[in-house]
């Protein structure tokens, strides 16, 4: 090993060193500490800390109310995810054929995105409104609780979701849209493409990349949502729309049980790492295959 | 031919005006006067005010949140960015033992759901003294958006050529000194994408500001916004105002910063 060669390794080991540190201290350590917690019973306006194995996660498993979130989460998961997809699709392949105040086009699509998600919540709280809100005036002056009804509540949080995270998946694809040659176009119209021949032998099997990766970025981020359910709906009407994170949150914070609600952010924790694998393995064959 | 692609073009334009929609109709709320609010369905008010922005400006915490908001957020950028830059310098040129295990890490630490270090965090923060300061957000702002920070550096560092840094070394430059001098200079757009989307996520974020912050010496703009206090109705037109308020850097970058945000958020997920 040359000097310059240890020279570069000691710089190396010191340029990582304080990231790394940070990121153990405030990610890897809590995300195991959590574990520990999960296993405990701690109440800590009672004082109360004391170890009691897998207690928690047996009750999870017969807990009405978090097969509930659990059902909530998955629907919320796979509506969304499903919707934000195609939306966003549908105006990448717009924005691709725009050439006039493609700026403007992008600042439009992207504003609903880049807003904080407390801002959406209190837009659609608004939207909805049963009497004064436009989404009921739009539908002809009709007067839908749309938050406080348990069967319009899911929907309603839905449509604030992909409204948010359409042009995520958007840009995703429109970025990857722009990078495809004109020849390429030019010479399917010489071979006769037509334009639905054109749609599904190039453009949908170039963007496959960039679906997954917006399938998968999605999904963990739908799985992870807290924010907008929080504070639309708090989780009501009658838990309609209670997820496995604000059930989490409300164990943890509203009814200060650190442990059982440190139990329920591990669950979440394995669904999230669990998409993550199987996304990888689905990746992993797609490309052995391709 | 050209007039059909024209037409497309304001009809594509037209159709995403109507996206962000129930944006403008919170600015028109925000501008309407409470009387009309429940009462008519103008598109325009009739009598416009700026009573909602007074009202959230003289009788509310908002400018005060938006103080800590500012300060939570820049001072988030600046330790993400004093951290990272290194780290990504590092993984992307140096022989660091355990590289591969280290990116591993990097990557999957991305996937932690903040609902489930909250809880720890919590009492981490408890522990150390920090509850309800800017200190406890900066730290827990920077933990979730360092992996991505360094990741997307080092992905735009590894596009410099090496040789580059070679007349550096022939200076007799040190590797900091190359990082300083040669390496951001070149990078600078690549550095100013990660440093948009630490400070929108840093901005945006909620679940820790609401955890961790008490009183209004530290609480940021999405908590604030989220507990906007109504006495005996709820006061639809303050919390447009509020929320336009909220929005304002986010529309700042979406539209003046637009090349660099969309430069970061599009890296490495449109290449083959």
């Amino acid at each position: 090993m040359t000097a310059r060669q240890r020279a570069d390794r000691r710089a190396g080991v010191a340029f990582v060193a304080p990231a790394v540190l940070v990121l153990a201290a405030l990610s890897l350590y809590p995300g195991l500490w959590v574990l520990w917690l999960s296993l405990q019973q701690r109440i800590p306006i009672f004082g109360i800390a004391r170890f009691v194995g897998l207690e928690h996660y047996a009750f999870l498993a017969q807990d009405p109310r978090m097969w509930n979130a659990a059902r909530v989460t998955l629907v919320f998961t796979i509506a969304s995810v499903t919707l934000e997809l195609m939306l966003g699709l549908a105006a990448a392949l717009a924005l691709q054929r725009q050439l006039l105040g493609r700026r403007v086009a992008v600042s439009l699509l992207l504003l609903a995105w880049a807003l904080p998600s407390v801002v959406t919540a209190r837009v659609f709280e608004w939207l909805y409104h049963p009497t004064a809100g436009l989404v009921n005036l739009l539908l002809g002056g009709r007067t839908l609780n749309w938050l406080g009804d348990p069967s319009l509540a899911l929907a309603g949080l839905i449509a604030a979701d992909v409204w948010r995270t359409m042009p995520f998946v958007a840009l995703l694809c429109y970025a990857r849209l722009l990078t495809i040659p004109v020849e390429v176009y030019e010479a399917a119209r010489v071979d006769g493409a037509g334009r639905v021949a054109t749609l599904t032998s190039i453009t949908l099997p170039l963007l496959r990349p960039v679906l997954l990766i917006a399938l998968l970025f999605r999904t963990l981020d739908a799985l992870r949502a807290f924010d907008l359910m929080f504070v639309l709906t708090g989780g009501g009407p009658a838990g309609t729309t209670e997820t496995l994170t604000v059930y989490a949150y409300r164990s943890l914070f509203q009814t200060l049980q650190l442990g059982f609600g440190s139990a329920i952010g591990v669950v979440i924790f394995a669904l999230v790492m669990l998409v993550a694998a199987a996304y990888l393995v689905v990746l992993r064959r797609a490309s052995a295959t391709a | 031919m050209k007039a059909r692609s024209r037409v497309w073009d304001i009809a594509v334009l037209l159709l995403l005006a109507v996206w962000a929609g129930p944006f403008f109709w919170q600015v028109r709320t925000s501008f309407t006067p409470d009387v009309e609010l429940l009462a008519t369905h103008r598109v325009l008010p009739a009598s416009p005010t700026t009573i909602h922005y007074r009202a959230v400006a003289e009788r509310s915490v908002m400018p005060r949140s938006l103080g800590n908001s500012l300060a939570v957020a820049s001072l988030t950028t600046l330790v993400a960015l004093a951290l990272g830059l290194p780290a990504a310098y590092a993984i992307a040129r140096l022989p660091v033992p355990g590289k591969v295990f280290l990116m591993l890490v990097i990557v999957g630490s991305t996937a932690f759901p903040q609902i489930a270090t909250v809880s720890p965090l919590y009492l981490l923060m408890r522990a150390l003294g920090l509850r309800d300061t800017w200190t406890a957000l900066v730290l827990a702002n920077t933990s979730f958006a360092l992996p991505l920070l360094i990741w997307l550096l080092a992905g735009f560092i590894r596009e410099v050529p090496v040789e580059l840094e070679e007349a550096a070394f022939l200076d007799g430059a040190g590797r900091l000194g190359v990082l300083a001098r040669v390496i951001v200079p070149l990078v600078a757009p690549g550095v100013a994408s990660a440093a948009l989307l630490t400070f929108l996520a840093a901005w945006n974020e909620f679940l820790f500001a609401y955890t961790f912050t008490a009183t209004e010496a530290s609480r940021t703009v999405p908590v604030a916004l989220a507990l906007f206090p109504g006495v005996f109705e709820v006061p639809w037109g303050d919390i447009a105002a509020a929320s336009i308020l909220a929005s304002l850097p986010p529309l700042v970058i979406v539209v003046g910063f637009q090349r660099w945000l969309v430069q970061g958020l599009t890296a490495g997920a449109t290449k083959d």
